[in-house]
């Protein structure tokens, strides 16, 4: 049987979708496993990640993070550089944006705090990402070791600082002091609030609109500057790139420093936007599930936002299912938001041989039905 | 479709296709192919790139299936689904680019995927033995011990060969399997393929150089569009018939081109000499000149240095000793320079690995038409690309060099290979530079694409630039450069007038055989 070319949109849309269909079938199963109703199961995660503005809320403040940490991953995918490192980024990222804060919430008015701890933010998260780049660049290191080491570093770092450093005098946990509530970002609930519109608070806060400008940047910087062209030619192609003039040595480092910006931003939501202190592991998590969201958004900005919605609404409607559904745990949710990952990130292409077959079938009584007019 | 027909086959013919058609999508790659080849004869198919040869040799090797049509074999109805059916009924095949594990030795290649059961030990003296047998009887002979990494092309060649004969094969085809071999070479294979012919193996060699088909076929078939256009015994038939057919219009196989009037040169090269990693002399000690108006072409097998030459001119390489004048600036391993710089002495490079530097081929054609001119400021606001700057420019080239589909935001990858490289050319022709490097300008382009590349090259030189032309093909060396300097290890190791130069004298000069001064140091006396 003859195979067709996928077009475009099912590339983009249908095959997300049959992975998905894949991947709650799988845990469904195993939700049948242990003698409970998928169905239910699975509506009551729908409902909690999008039935009540609450729900809402949590669902768009984890995307926040996916976002950031997802657009990291892509930046540095196009150079072909795998960057692991987007949760030691933005641990890091999170350090700098408490710096500042610190440093300034008694001096600064909101609106000079705010570009202060953006830029803070993006240089630790940038710093971060430069040592592993610098060695990639320029001593041949491979980028996925040295950035996963990295991550456990800044782990450790953050336990040192917080636990010598940050911690307030006589407190027991190791914890910054709360900011000025000056130096908060605007949650959505207050926001719109000032507009009379009520609704029930949560984390959600003015970082998801920046995450979305940030996707926009992406967007412009990968397809339409020199740099992003240069960044792309090395990606497809190191022997064209050397060719057209392009030093691969500074692009390497160009692009580690714009991914770890990037996944220092999710400091922001989480620092600024949240928690409004330094604390320890506040990353939890974001930056891995960054790499299965940007394989699940094709490295691109807009499918990058939509897989951090989808993976936004698992952690919420995860956390409401073992809440309403005792029966399954905190594991179970994990293991559900991993079969989502293994089918639509590791096995994305798995369903595509399939797909090209069953286009080439309708391709085929098309190409019959034309013989007669055809030339 | 009925099982009856099995009488109905004629046993001499060694393959006997019967209305084979297979389409990708909606484009008919083989449309209702009938193609016999005689047991015991060596049966070539010509045909421009894209015509599709390489699809029906994949039919019959099991790669594809055929959509419609039936395949006989030594006079028998085989279907063939997958390349194990194929090598069961005796079809070997030799690709265009080897197959081969590097780091296995010859031996061990030769065996991979047909050992017999979980202990090597035994499978290797049988393989041995059998290898023994196979050298003997057809004179096949390659060191089995030898890595494949150390071994030079023309041997691991016959290692395919080899391979093929292993698995029993009894019909061999081969696909370009001159691409990359000199002419020496070349005569070696042929005159193993002839003896394995006097063996009854029956050769199948597809292939673009029609003087090849006319010194080692039998018979040959021509494919056009997908279709077999005409089928000839060779002895019948001659290299323009062939040519017209494979086109479809009368092609010149010569070039017309006045005499060169060489100007002032505008590239030269100085005692030039380039390492490797490994220390090893890429670059020795050349000193070259080309002038305004003239083709300089640089003969050599492929890995003597062409290469690295090329590579430094342009700016990729930074010279290891010596120094370079391109157009009044003076490039020394001090003062090296990048290729953008380069390309602002009025240099223009046509690489020689065209999908791997020429373009890139994720990138629409656009994109890859600015390759090399991204930061010029034409295409370039402050911070954003002018997409209709780049999108027109790459129109006005595909136009001025007849690229097809004249389509900017089609992918690279998706245009024919000569296609690709006319507008590689025309990108880099547009700025009509002074110095032109130019590298296997037509390798893998079909026949209609040569002459119109050819002609470029020619008229860019009458327009009074300086082109420096590497190719591996001899007959292109002769009929479009007006001096030909050869290449050994580095070396220059001779020069001589295009017109004055013949096939055989360009060979020997290639392999080191022909020394025009023998030179006797003190050193090399004689133990």
């Amino acid at each position: 049987m003859r195979r067709q070319p996928l077009p475009a949109w099912a590339d983009v849309i249908l095959i997300p979708i049959i992975n998905i269909a894949l991947a709650l079938l799988v845990a469904g199963a195993v939700i049948a496993l242990i003698g409970e109703n998928p169905f239910k199961a699975f509506s009551v995660m729908f409902q909690g990640a999008f039935g009540y503005a609450e729900g809402v809320g949590y669902t768009l403040y984890y995307a926040t993070n996916f976002i950031f940490t997802g657009l990291a991953v892509a930046v540095a995918f196009h150079a072909m550089l795998f960057n692991i490192g987007g949760e030691g980024q933005a641990y890091i990222g999170g350090l700098g944006v408490a710096l500042v804060l610190l440093a300034f919430d008694g001096m600064l008015p909101f609106w000079a705090l705010l570009p202060l701890a953006i830029i803070a933010a993006m240089l630790f998260g940038a710093a971060w990402a430069a040592i592993p780049a610098y060695l990639q660049a320029y001593r041949g290191s491979h980028i996925v070791i040295t950035t996963i080491m990295f991550n456990f570093i800044a782990s450790n770092l953050m336990v040192y600082l917080l636990v010598n450093i940050f911690i307030v005098p006589g407190s027991m946990s190791p914890e910054s002091r709360v900011f000025d509530s000056v130096a908060w970002l605007p949650s959505a609930h207050d926001f719109l609030a000032r507009f009379g519109i009520d609704v029930a608070a949560s984390p959600l806060n003015l970082s998801f609109i920046i995450a979305l400008i940030a996707g926009v940047l992406v967007w412009l910087f990968i397809w339409h500057t020199r740099w992003g062209y240069a960044i792309r030619t090395v990606g497809f192609s190191e022997p064209a790139a050397e060719y057209a003039g392009i030093n691969t040595k500074k692009i390497i480092m160009l692009t580690m420093l714009i991914s770890g910006a990037l996944a220092g931003m999710a400091g922001i939501n989480e620092i600024m936007g949240v928690q409004h202190k330094l604390l320890l592991d506040f990353v939890a998590g974001y930056g891995f599930t960054g790499i299965a969201v940007a394989l699940m958004g094709r490295n691109h900005p807009l499918g990058i936002v939509l897989a951090s919605i989808l993976f936004g609404a698992l952690y919420q409607g995860g956390a409401d299912l073992t809440f309403e559904m005792p029966n399954i745990s905190r594991e179970m949710v994990t293991a559900i938001q991993g079969f989502i990952i293994l089918f639509s990130g590791a096995l994305t292409y798995m369903s595509r041989p399939w797909l090209e077959r069953l286009f080439g079938l309708f391709a085929r009584t098309e190409a019959t039905e034309e013989v007669p007019h055809g030339r | 479709m009925a099982p009856n027909d099995i009488t109905s086959s004629d046993s001499t013919l060694a393959i006997d296709l019967r209305n084979i058609s297979k389409s990708f999508g909606t484009v008919q790659a083989n449309k209702h192919v009938n193609l016999k080849v005689e047991t015991g004869t060596i049966h070539g198919i010509v045909g421009e790139n894209g015509a599709g040869k390489s699809t029906l040799m994949s039919i019959l090797y099991g790669f594809y299936e055929a959509d419609e049509g039936e395949i006989h074999i030594f006079g028998k109805r085989t279907p063939i689904r997958n390349s194990s059916d194929a090598i069961g009924a005796g079809i070997g095949m030799v690709h265009q680019h080897f197959m081969l594990v590097e780091n296995f030795t010859v031996l061990e290649n030769v065996m991979l995927g047909a050992e017999s059961g979980a202990m090597l030990a035994r499978s290797i003296t049988d393989a041995a033995a059998e290898l023994d047998r196979l050298e003997h009887e057809f004179g096949l002979s390659v060191d089995k011990d030898a890595l494949i990494s150390d071994l030079p092309v023309g041997q691991l060649q016959r290692v395919e060969i080899l391979k093929a004969l292993y698995r029993g094969a009894r019909i061999l085809i081969l696909d370009e399997p001159t691409g990359v071999l000199t002419p020496q070479e070349t005569d070696q294979l042929f005159a193993i393929l002839r003896s394995l012919r006097e063996q009854g193996t029956t050769v199948i060699i597809i292939t673009h150089k029609l003087r090849e088909i006319m010194a080692l076929t039998d018979h040959v078939s021509v494919m056009r569009q997908g279709e077999i256009v005409a089928s000839r015994t060779t002895s019948e038939t001659s290299r323009e018939e062939l040519a017209e057919l494979m086109v479809g219009r009368k092609v010149r196989m010569t070039i017309d081109k006045a005499p060169a009037q060489p100007g002032d040169p505008l590239l030269r090269v100085e005692n030039l000499s380039v390492h490797d990693h490994y220390g090893v002399a890429r670059l020795d000690h050349v000193s070259l000149e080309v002038c305004a108006g003239e083709i300089v072409g640089i003969a050599g097998v492929s890995g003597n240095g062409q290469s690295e030459l090329l590579d430094v001119l342009s700016g990729i390489l930074p010279p290891g000793e010596g120094e370079v004048l391109i157009n009044d600036h003076t490039v020394t391993p001090a003062h090296h320079t990048d290729p953008e710089q380069v390309r602002s002495y009025s240099v223009a490079h046509v690489p020689e690995d065209r999908l791997r530097r020429g373009l890139v081929r994720e990138f629409m054609a656009a994109e890859s038409a600015i390759l090399g001119y991204q930061n010029a400021s034409e295409y370039n606001g402050i911070f954003l690309t002018k997409p209709s700057a780049i999108i027109n420019h790459s129109r006005h080239l595909m136009e001025a060099f007849d690229v097809r589909p004249t389509h900017p935001s089609l992918k690279s990858a998706n245009f024919s290979g000569g296609n690709q490289q006319k507008l590689i050319l025309a990108r880099e022709m547009d700025p009509n530079p002074k110095v032109l490097l130019v590298g296997q300008p037509t390798r893998g382009v079909d026949i209609g694409a040569i002459e119109f590349i050819h002609k470029q090259i020619v008229a860019m030189r009458d327009e009074g630039s300086a082109v420096l032309l590497v190719s591996g093909e001899l007959d292109e060396l002769m009929s479009l450069a007006d001096r030909i300097i050869v290449m050994f290890e580095g070396r220059i190791v001779g020069e001589v007038a295009a017109a004055e130069a013949d096939e055989k004298m360009l060979g020997l000069m290639m392999a080191n055989a022909h020394t025009p001064e023998p030179t006797l140091s003190t050193e090399e006396v004689p133990a």
